[in-house]
């Protein structure tokens, strides 16, 4: 039956419908993400300039260039400090944020609508203020910690404190994502567990330490890893915020992302930023990957359990 | 027990309002500079309310750069973006949704599998690509990588299971209609909703640009308005409140499509966290 289906098999009006629709959109596709993800691979195995004619295959050359670098190196050690950073302030600071606000609170959508707005407003102006703000003499935060008697502080100009701005501004800037995030994961707890656990004696802090943190666990991952993989492609922020006197961008921190341009397109070693491309897509995918396994891991376990108890 | 419940609440209050206080700063004090005069700047203690309205700032501004021209920039990319990425996310969502050929499913794990990948790993092979094409320093380089959004196609393909059930598909294919008019007359005016929150999301990332248009934009016809301001304060030294009535002007689109559509751009970020 299925043999003389396959024999009858013609093109139905669906599908043309589909064939016609998805076309464009699957050239698009191939074109702006597929090639290019794949070409990033290969052309760090060869010498890729954009003058010459001639881009000799040189294996791993390229990645072992970039391992013996000391830019690199401090570039990812940066990046990660950075990363890390912004995860230890934003994710605690955002799920408490979501909790108040859950808690039928007044003025709820105001305060959704005022930590949300950072998010969605571009880089480069709000970056460009927070380099006024964090102004050596005339900042505005070097006032403030004036006023309790806190010398004033190179916030752009030494580099842990710039790190520590960077830091700073970006979980200014990220709050607001996580916070709509652990919000929806929220609404998804039912308020009964909150109703029994009342009952129980458990309120307030209590219930957020025993039912909210507990069931968030999915959502707290998936909004931990999201964070750390923005947190790896910093640059807009470092390219306003950490330049150097004469306004040399990105020279205080230098990130991975910057190091990758600047040997892309000051230095033409196509080849070489291509590795370290490489390098930021595997970091990528291994954190995708711890993403899936924290996320499987209860079920994963429980299955274990229970094929276990089948086979005793 | 009622008044400690009170008593919580007044302390919750005070904790979100002082967190929204340090939030909203950086936008006072971008809005506040754009008004001072260079010598306001400067004082100590910084002032948050300026002494006058300086608008001579935004004259200047405009005499500085043509930052109208990439204002005007902006704006036509964002619209472009967005017009492209609701109508390939629309047709694509509608066949991922409702449509069982082989193949589609790979298909579609495929296109949301590039979502998670940052488009800083494949921009250099993306710029050789432009660079083959000609179309560096050209309008056509600027917008193309933003014509498509993997996000935009899960999206749609979520509102249609939700909003379009099969029956009424198949009712309209049992009375005769084309596949075309099923979808142009049924789904697309059911759709309307989700394809203007889509429309606003994807408006606001490419206005938002900032590390592409740097990569393919050089003539500064062409700048952006975040390429302008981020050129304007690293090439010569311009007065901090110049800046930031460019910053100003930068954001206000935003912050106008914010305060109107708010819920609709709330709830399309929310979805992206279902992927």
């Amino acid at each position: 039956m299925q043999a003389s289906a396959r024999r009858r098999f013609r093109l139905k009006p669906g599908h043309w419908f589909v064939l016609i629709g998805l076309a464009p959109v699957l050239a698009l596709y191939a074109y702006l993400r597929f090639v290019p993800i794949a070409k990033t691979i290969w052309i760090s195995f060869f010498q890729w300039d954009l003058i010459s004619t001639t881009k000799p295959f040189v294996g791993l050359r390229n990645y072992a260039d970039l391992f013996k670098s000391d830019l690199f190196w401090l570039a990812l050690e940066n990046t990660t400090i950075i990363a890390f950073g912004i995860l230890v302030f934003s994710v605690p600071l955002s799920m408490v944020i979501a909790f108040l606000l859950s808690r039928g609170i007044r003025f709820k959508t105001f305060f959704e609508a005022v930590y949300f707005l950072p998010y969605i407003t571009p880089m480069v102006p709000v970056a460009m203020t927070w380099k006024w703000i964090l102004d050596s003499n005339q900042g505005l935060l070097n006032y403030v910690l004036s006023l309790v008697g806190i010398p004033a502080q190179p916030w752009l100009f030494e580099h842990r404190l710039a790190l520590v701005s960077v830091i700073m501004l970006t979980v200014w800037k990220t709050l607001g994502y996580n916070m709509i995030i652990f919000t929806v994961g929220l609404t998804g707890i039912s308020r009964e567990y909150y109703e029994a656990a009342s009952i129980d004696g458990a309120t307030g802090f209590r219930a957020f330490r025993h039912i909210t943190i507990p069931l968030l666990k999915p959502i707290t991952v998936f909004v931990s890893i999201v964070t750390l993989i923005h947190g790896y492609n910093v640059f807009s922020q470092i390219y306003i915020l950490a330049s150097d006197i004469q306004g040399s961008p990105g020279y205080v921190v230098r990130v991975l992302v910057y190091d990758m341009i600047e040997n892309g397109f000051r230095y033409y070693l196509m080849g070489y930023a291509a590795a370290e491309a490489v390098v930021l897509f595997v970091i990528v995918l291994l954190l995708t990957l711890v993403q899936l396994w924290l996320a499987g891991d209860r079920s994963g376990k429980r299955r274990w359990r229970r094929k276990k108890v089948a086979a005793s | 027990m009622k008044r400690r419940k009170r008593l919580a609440q007044a302390g919750m209050l005070l904790m979100l309002g002082l967190g929204a206080v340090i939030m909203l700063i950086p936008f006072v004090w971008m809005v506040s500079t754009a008004f001072k005069t260079p010598p306001e700047l400067n004082a100590w203690p910084p002032t948050f309310i300026p002494e006058t309205f300086h608008w001579q700032n935004f004259v200047t501004l405009f005499d500085t750069a043509p930052f109208h021209l990439y204002f005007l920039n902006s704006l036509r990319m964002a619209v472009t973006a967005a017009l492209a990425i609701v109508l390939t996310s629309v047709v694509c969502g509608y066949i991922f949704a409702k449509f069982r050929y082989l193949g589609l499913a790979f298909l579609f794990s495929l296109f949301l599998a590039t979502a998670i990948i940052p488009f800083e790993i494949y921009m250099i092979p993306l710029y050789l690509q432009v660079q083959e094409l000609g179309q560096l320093n050209r309008f056509g380089g600027l917008v193309l990588p933003y014509l498509v959004m993997s996000f935009g196609i899960f999206f749609m393909r979520q509102n249609v299971i939700q909003q379009i059930p099969d029956e009424l598909i198949e009712a309209a294919r049992i009375d005769g209609a084309s596949e075309w008019r099923i979808f142009g007359q049924i789904v697309v005016p059911l759709l309307t909703a989700p394809m203007s929150a889509l429309g606003i999301f994807a408006f606001i990332e490419a206005w938002n640009a900032f590390v592409w248009p740097l990569l393919v934009v050089g003539d500064k016809r062409l700048f952006t308005m975040e390429l302008g301001l981020a050129m304007f304060q690293s090439s010569f030294s311009v007065d901090a409140t110049v800046m930031s009535a460019g910053s100003v002007i930068s954001v206000l689109p935003i912050l106008v499509v914010f305060l109107l559509l708010r819920r609709y751009i709330i709830q399309s970020v929310a979805m992206t966290g279902m992927k």
